[in-house]
């Protein structure tokens, strides 16, 4: 099978990589690149542990073909902390036990990073809803969506 | 693992001849929130992958300057949301498209994935048929257009011919006081595939209705269009006794199966109700349009 040459950013830098044409981006991202914090659970698109931002809009990496990526733009859980500074819903999952095994939390955070760029004050009805598709067999969710909510309050309070 | 090929051509004529030239072995790949599933799960093993996403037609969003709307097959749920008019004069298009899947899914699944995928279940294709939409198709013999209703041939099937790939759906200028709507029955909240759907889209003048059109999904094998219904409902007032006479056609017009989801006796009791409140949201929209 050819392989496909595939050039890309990702997490802003420059990236060219080889796939088959049947590999998805997952598969891409957590072997030859090495970006193993995006977790693959279902595979079908069903859990969202492997979301990530194409283009600036969340979507799940196990339902893409790496192909796909060739002059888009990716970004991955390993783009969300400034180096040892960690994202402010780093920090507040953290701090608030809003994780246990740990296998949802890159795609949770990635999912409600997505969320406060768009709506900087969500309701918990609305935080609920958009990260409908990120499950946890851990948390019960109500740790998840407290931490997401106190971000987003702290988020604003440091923009008045 | 079979080989397969990847093209994702720039133009619709690329991509028809690619398409048409693999004879059957390949697929079209839009938001992938169907074919890569079915890909992993074994069920298809095509030969070659066309996507078709750097095809401008198939992405975009037009106003005609009639005030129809032409949408990209394509176009994701997340991407159509956003359009600053298209909510505002197909809600129930828009919110049946919205209903499909997580915040993820959306940002790639479209309308068109929705209608080629073949379900019977599918949440956009009862309110695209309630709203009276076309699809253009294009394929090695040229172009031509087909009403929604047409396009499903039974569970997993089209009625598009080989080589045929959709391009767009044209949503018809909007009279005053028109508007639609979209519900389905799922045991959860969210994030599941419809026992029933129903979309309805009428119009109203002095309270009374001058045209409607009713969609029902998963309760046939393929998304029905229930002509009866509609006409109980156009030049009543949407009185008890028109609405329970639509409703009375939709639950007629079922023929489903008992699966995990629904039984038979259930999922034609659900098509009637669906029908009255969805039918009381589409009234309510078209009064204030």
């Amino acid at each position: 099978m050819a392989k496909l040459h595939i050039s890309t950013k990702i997490n802003g830098e420059p990236t060219e990589f080889l796939c088959d044409p049947n590999d998805s981006m997952l598969d891409v991202l957590r072997g030859p690149l090495a970006l193993t914090g995006s977790k693959e659970g279902c595979g079908s698109g069903d859990c969202g542990a492997c979301s990530v931002m194409l283009d600036g809009r969340l979507v799940c990496s196990c339902l893409m073909l790496a192909a796909e990526a060739e002059g888009h733009e990716i970004e991955t859980i390993e783009g969300m902390a400034e180096g040892e500074k960690l994202h402010p819903l780093q920090q507040k999952f953290l701090e608030m036990a809003a994780l246990q095994c740990g296998i949802c939390t890159p795609g949770v955070l990635v999912a409600s990073k997505a969320l406060l760029e768009k709506n900087q004050n969500p309701t918990e009805t609305e935080v609920r809803y958009w990260l409908a598709g990120n499950l946890c067999r851990c948390t019960g969710y109500d740790k998840i969506v407290r931490a997401v909510l106190d971000t987003a309050a702290e988020m604003r309070e440091a923009t008045r | 693992m079979t080989d397969m090929r990847y093209l994702a051509p720039s133009t619709l004529d690329e991509a028809v001849g690619a398409f048409a030239a693999a004879a059957g072995a390949a697929r079209i790949l839009a938001g992938g929130t169907d074919i890569l599933v079915q890909m992993r799960a074994g069920m298809v093993q095509p030969g070659l992958i066309v996507d078709i996403k750097k095809i401008p037609e198939l992405t975009g969003i037009e106003e005609t300057a009639d005030g129809g709307f032409v949408i990209g097959a394509a176009v994701s749920g997340a991407v159509l949301y956003e359009h600053p008019r298209f909510g505002e004069v197909w809600p129930g298009v828009l919110e049946a498209i919205n209903l499909i899947g997580s915040t993820q899914v959306q940002g790639r699944a479209s309308a068109g994935g929705n209608l080629c995928n073949g379900s019977p279940a599918g949440d956009s294709v009862p309110a695209m048929i309630a709203a009276g939409a076309t699809v253009t198709v294009q394929g090695p013999n040229g172009r031509r257009q087909m009403p929604v209703e047409a396009v499903p041939a039974g569970p997993g099937r089209t009625n598009l011919t080989p080589g045929e790939i959709l391009v767009s759906f044209t949503l018809p200028p909007r009279a005053k006081g028109a508007s639609d709507a979209y519900l389905r029955m799922i045991p959860r909240t969210e994030m599941d595939i419809a026992v029933v759907g129903c979309g309805v889209n009428l119009t109203l003048k002095d309270g009374v209705c001058t045209a409607a059109r009713v969609g029902l999904g998963a309760v046939a094998p393929t998304v029905l269009l229930v002509e009866a219904a509609a006409k109980a409902l156009i030049g009543s007032k949407l009185d008890d006794a028109a609405i329970e006479t639509a409703a009375a056609a939709c639950r007629a017009a079922c023929r489903p199966i008992d699966d995990k989801r629904g039984t038979i006796v259930y999922r034609t009791k659900v098509a009637g109700v669906l029908l009255k409140r969805t039918v009381a949201i589409a009234a309510d929209r078209a009064g204030r349009a």
